[in-house]
């Protein structure tokens, strides 16, 4: 077996191509946080200098990240996860909506599922929601956008990148509209950091998470416009600005500045070399009979690769992997909890017969090019493996 | 998630592949999650002269779970009697791997219904007076197969063409 970059508890070591779903945290993100799971463990909001220790790195590096973001430092607001910003940033702004009158949201098909569910869940309360389609390579429809959008809509959300199949969104023109028509846009860029620049101008909240881009996991943030009022979910005492009460994750948020700081800093090299995996990929992968790439073939994240292998099922295709020592994920039906095909490929307009054969790789910081030389030289034979004990298989020779 | 038990039987499926002229043909779909199996016995006499599986074989469109259970019951079945075969539950399956998790139990049904339509199969040809239950079961496997063919369409009318 290849010995990959990544080490398993096992000993053996794994090529480890699900960067998508989480990261290694980065050696240097590790050191900054350790002073502050252990001497300097303060609560920020005590007033003895051991608090005054930890508030201070608090609000050190909400500065840095505000920095980053283009954004006021109390614009930046600390919580748990994505799943908890994105959640936040729909509640949070429902709530303010209805005040003042209004009912609707709209939000792409292909978000992830702590947006799509928590739009449902506004849904059953009694809010309207649009589910905006894409096209059949995951870019939301502008036009369909624009026509949707009334009077009484308070929100558009759509993700800066698509985190299956990697797909980046028109955001500028997003926004565009959006302004010209006075509603607020919030994106889920917990794909986008690190890859590709933001463009954040006319973006009115953004959800980050840390354990994306090589940081610790229980972090993320919401960055939001000040002129925008939102409700806070969490009510207590009264932390980040009134708007997300519970002591903060002093050591997190420390990590979080620091694994955005350097994600920043090697974007450009980074991006680069692992395009130039992901494409190798792509290559070899595309050469396989009767498969297909998903997504967007230029407007894609430099990180991920997704196919369909038809014939083939992907929770096989992923544990045949997972023998060779590769990790990677799927979208089939069999891997999901409710056994239900990936939503994002359905919204493509995938046949489920290739929803239920896909395959995607998200590559990262730590991937070299010889472990996608031994990808390339197994995919192949994993697939034809699984297709010969398909009973829809046949050999077209 | 998987015990040590079905990922050894997929890694090393046994009985894999297809009977030329088989005696049964069972093809069943799993209408909640899209696998599919097709399942194969040939039908012979035993020393006693009971009619057992002579031999078995099959083919799958599925997850680890769909191809760890047709890999089980092929070897479960192999050289049981028709009867015996008929009495194989899920449960048996499921007890065989060392469980399955809970979200793929649904997976072990399809061996079990293609190991039991190929008896049917079996049985019907040779005009052989068929079980109540078994009817029943039958029954239930082609409405489901019906949905399943809709959702392959694609595949199946490939299949036809090839077959031409």
């Amino acid at each position: 077996m290849w010995k990959g970059t990544a080490k398993t508890k096992k000993g053996a070591n794994m090529i480890y191509l699900d960067n998508a779903a989480t990261t290694q945290v980065r050696s240097e993100v590790i050191e900054a946080m350790l002073p502050f799971l252990d001497k300097k463990y303060g609560n920020a909001s005590s007033l003895h200098s051991l608090g005054q220790e930890a508030k201070t790195a608090l609000e050190e590096s909400r500065a840095k990240i505000a920095d980053m973001l283009e954004a006021e430092p109390d614009e930046i607001i600390f919580c748990s996860c994505a799943t908890e910003a994105n959640n936040f940033a729909l509640k949070g702004l429902a709530f303010e909506a209805k005040k003042q009158g209004k009912d609707h949201l709209i939000v792409s098909k292909i978000e992830h599922h702590c947006v799509l569910h928590t739009a449902e869940w506004l849904e059953s309360l009694g809010f309207r929601v649009t589910y905006l389609p894409v096209d059949e390579y995951g870019v939301v429809k502008l036009a369909e956008l624009e026509e949707a959008i009334n009077e009484k809509t308070f929100l558009v959300s759509v993700m800066y990148a698509n985190n299956e199949i990697g797909t980046i969104e028109p955001i500028k023109e997003i926004a565009k509209i959006c302004e010209e028509k006075d509603v607020a846009f919030h994106s889920d860029a917990v794909q986008a950091f690190g890859k590709i620049p933001l463009d954040l101008k006319k973006v009115d909240m953004l959800s980050l998470s840390a354990h994306k881009i090589y940081g610790p996991k229980g972090v993320g943030l919401l960055m939001k416009r000040k002129h925008l009022r939102i409700q806070p979910l969490l009510h207590g005492g009264g932390h980040e600005f009134g708007l997300r009460s519970g002591t903060e994750n002093v050591a997190g948020i420390v990590g979080f500045a620091k694994a955005m700081e350097l994600a920043l800093k090697e974007m450009p090299r980074e991006s680069k070399r692992q395009a130039r995996m992901r494409d190798k990929l792509i290559k070899h992968a595309l050469q396989i009979p009767e498969s297909r790439l998903n997504g967007h073939p230029k407007k894609r994240l430099p990180n991920n690769a997704n196919f369909s292998f038809r014939y083939a099922e992907g929770e096989s295709i992923v544990m045949k992997l997972n023998e060779h020592g590769i990790a990677a994920s799927t979208g089939s039906a069999c891997s999901s909890p409710k056994l239900e095909p990936s939503h994002v490929l359905l919204a493509l307009g995938l046949a489920p017969s290739e929803a239920h054969g896909s395959l995607r790789l998200t590559l990262g910081r730590y991937n070299r090019m010889e472990e996608i030389d031994y990808v390339c030289k197994v995919l192949p034979e994993v697939i034809e493996e699984l297709r010969e004990i398909s009973p829809f298989w046949h050999k077209k020779s | 998630m998987y015990s040590e038990k079905v990922l050894e039987h997929f890694r090393k499926p046994s009985n894999m592949g297809k009977i030329k002229n088989a005696s049964g043909i069972g093809k069943v779909g799993n209408i909640v999650c899209g696998d599919v199996m097709w399942l194969y016995i040939k039908v012979g006499e035993n020393s006693k002269g009971e009619e057992v599986i002579k031999d078995i074989k099959w083919q799958t469109f599925g997850c680890v779970a769909a191809l760890a259970t047709s890999s089980v019951v092929s070897e479960l079945a192999k050289g049981m009697t028709i009867e015996n075969a008929l009495e194989l539950s899920n449960e048996k399956i499921v007890k065989e791997l060392n469980g399955l998790p809970p979200v793929k139990i649904h997976c072990s049904l399809l061996a079990v219904d293609a190991l039991h339509e190929a008896i049917y199969d079996y049985l019907e040809k040779h005009n052989r007076p068929i079980p109540e239950k078994l009817a029943k079961k039958h029954e239930r496997i082609q409405k489901e197969l019906k949905e399943i063919e809709k959702r392959y369409k694609d595949f199946l009318e490939l299949e036809k063409r090839l077959e031409k």
